[in-house]
């Protein structure tokens, strides 16, 4: 506890933190984590809508497992990380076609590769802190050429989700009509999956794999809350995700508390605000349009 | 129409011509909607077969019959998405296909998931384009233009705004048949509009569809269990049984002998208090709209 004050009483020694971000290191991380935050902040509320919360969890732990084969193997932790996701929402794809199985289909799978990669890490003989970092992230390990990996890996995401946007709004919105109208509901399933799982490959560098829907599911949750214009969802989950990651490691830096604990609190705390600024707009919404006839 | 032939014509001939010309012979309009001698074969089951419809623009039809007598497949058969096993299709004179903007869809009534991310303006904008790839930065004010005058047509401006989630299972239709009519289809395909919406609101939204389909010009194809807030308004039904069917006015075809007959069993069909009920018939008629209501 008193561990605790005493790093948090270092977080408005703005004096440290600028010391700090005169290092390579760290303004990597942070340009990782703009990256990471704006391929988030767009698919986020697309993953809310989809009703896709537990398979970004399912396909993180996948990503974990391939992280934790590239530690033992020696290749990039990113490219490891990017492979685990890939297979894990190529599998979710094919074993959970179906709406109802999807659920226990992503419990089963993800079960085994969490299972998988500690036996992975355990099989290496690196020091155990290097792969507890895995789990809860360690932005301070991110080098210059996984940062060109995560710009260009946000760029592809990016460039596929606004190409695949109308149709993806549509089937998630209405699949029956989507389908009618000729939207390849079939096609985009998968290629939207596969999109969630790269991007959950990079957020799992930044703030582990455990802790990856603070940025992949919270900040989309939230922005729904507050409206309900595609648009302006799409925005305020970018700006709630950069607050969360690129402020979680700025707020980190002096404390050296680990960047996934401030991360993850400033996502809750504006998924919180957000819920009762939503709850008031409901209300006030419901009011003004009982008057409505059909 | 035919150009004439030479400047020099005397002008009184030609305009008078022409003016013939465009009168007494308009371009030939397919209709809407051409069956022919469609069958539809599920493995062992036929659903119907040797069937023949034209439905013209405008014309309000009304798709009858008990459950599995293939209502939906006909509709599916027309959106491109199941195969006729023999006969032809066409819309609008191009054989049917798969992704078709010529036809309009409204899916039965159930509250529209995790709708709150969406209002009204959005769901009629994505009938208009939310088959296309891209984020659609393009054209806006053309587009707003045409929901608003989709929103307008069916009284839904008040509701424009306001996130569908919140919205009551009328209004949600009135929205949909908005999101169906906003591309200018010749065709409306509805496939059970009404169920799970209370007697009133099936009027409405029943009015609503007869009164769009002859303003609009698209030919309606009206699915429903719910014959009695429909038959008062449709031009035509079509009624499939156990592989057969029976085409014509309300009257032709919704009496004690056609349907006896098309059933091959006795049915009878009586009015009662204003309501037409058809009794022997499986009385499907009578207890869907609880269905509907447990979803």
């Amino acid at each position: 506890m008193n561990r605790l004050l005493e790093a948090l009483s270092r977080i408005f020694d703005f004096g440290l933190t600028g010391e700090l971000l005169g290092y390579p290191f760290v303004q990597q991380a942070l340009l990782a984590a703009a990256a990471l935050g704006l391929v988030s902040g767009v698919l986020a509320p697309l993953v809310v809508t989809r009703r896709m919360s537990f398979a970004v969890h399912g396909t993180a732990e996948l990503a974990f497992t391939g992280a934790a084969a590239a530690l033992l193997v020696g290749v990039g932790v990113t490219i490891g990380a990017l492979a685990g996701a890939v297979v894990a929402a190529l599998l979710l794809g094919l074993l959970g076609q179906r709406e109802h199985e999807r659920d226990s289909v992503i419990g089963a799978v993800l079960s085994f590769g969490l299972g998988l990669g500690v036996l992975l890490l355990w099989m290496n003989p690196e020091r155990a802190a290097n792969k507890f970092t895995l789990l809860v992230g360690q932005i301070v390990g991110v080098s210059s050429a996984d940062v060109t990996l995560l710009g260009v890996a946000a760029v592809v995401v990016l460039l596929v989700t606004a190409l695949l946007y109308r149709p993806l709004l549509f089937a998630s919105l209405d699949s029956e009509v989507a389908a009618a109208r000729g939207v390849p509901i079939g096609l985009l399933t998968p290629v939207f999956a596969l999109l969630v799982g790269v991007a959950t490959a990079l957020g799992v560098h930044v703030v582990g794999a455990l802790l990856v829907m603070a940025l992949m599911v919270t900040p989309g949750a939230a922005a729904v809350r507050v409206t309900a214009s595609p648009v302006k969802a799409t925005v305020l989950s970018v700006v709630f995700a950069e607050l969360a990651a690129v402020g979680g490691i700025l707020l980190s830096l002096a404390p050296g508390v680990p960047v996934s604990a401030f991360v993850t609190a400033i996502s809750f705390g504006i998924y919180l605000v957000c819920r009762v600024v939503g709850g008031l707009r409901v209300k006030r919404l419901t009011r003004g349009s009982s008057a409505v006839a059909v | 129409m035919q150009h004439p032939q030479s400047p020099a014509v005397p002008s009184e001939r030609s305009g008078g011509q022409v003016r013939t010309d465009e009168t007494t012979t308009p371009p030939e309009r397919p209709p809407a909607v051409r069956l022919r001698n469609a069958g539809l074969t599920y493995g062992t089951r036929e659903l119907w077969r040797g069937l023949d419809l034209d439905v013209s623009p405008g014309e309000f039809l009304a798709v009858l019959g008990p459950n599995g007598a293939g209502k939906t497949s006909l509709l599916r058969v027309l959106l491109g998405l199941t195969p006729l096993s023999t006969g032809h299709v066409h819309i609008a004179g191009e054989p049917a296909h798969r992704g078709n903007d010529r036809i309009g869809y409204v899916p039965q009534q159930r509250s529209l998931r995790n709708s709150s991310t969406l209002r009204g303006n959005d769901l009629v904008g994505l009938g208009l384009d939310g088959h296309r790839w891209g984020i659609g930065l393009r054209r806006r004010a053309e587009r707003a233009r045409r929901v608003r005058e989709a929103l307008r047509a069916v009284d839904a401006t008040d509701y424009a705004r306001t996130p569908v989630g919140l919205l009551s299972g009328g209004e949600q239709q009135r929205l949909r048949i908005a999101q169906a009519l906003v591309s200018e289809p010749s065709v409306l395909l509805c496939d059970e509009p009404l169920l799970s919406l209370d007697p009133s609101h099936q009027h409405r939204v029943s009015e609503l569809i007869a009164r769009r389909t002859r303003a609009s010009g698209a030919a309606t194809l009206f699915v429903t269990h719910e014959i009695n807030p429909v038959l008062p308004l449709v031009d035509r039904v079509l009624y499939l049984v156990n592989g057969g069917f029976r085409i014509g006015t309300p009257d032709e075809v919704m009496n004690s002998a056609t349907l006896s007959e098309l059933y091959g069993t006795e049915v009878e069909v009586a009015r009662v208090g204003g309501r037409l009920v058809v009794a022997g018939a499986e009385s499907e008629h009578d207890h869907h709209v609880h269905e509907g209501e447990a979803e």
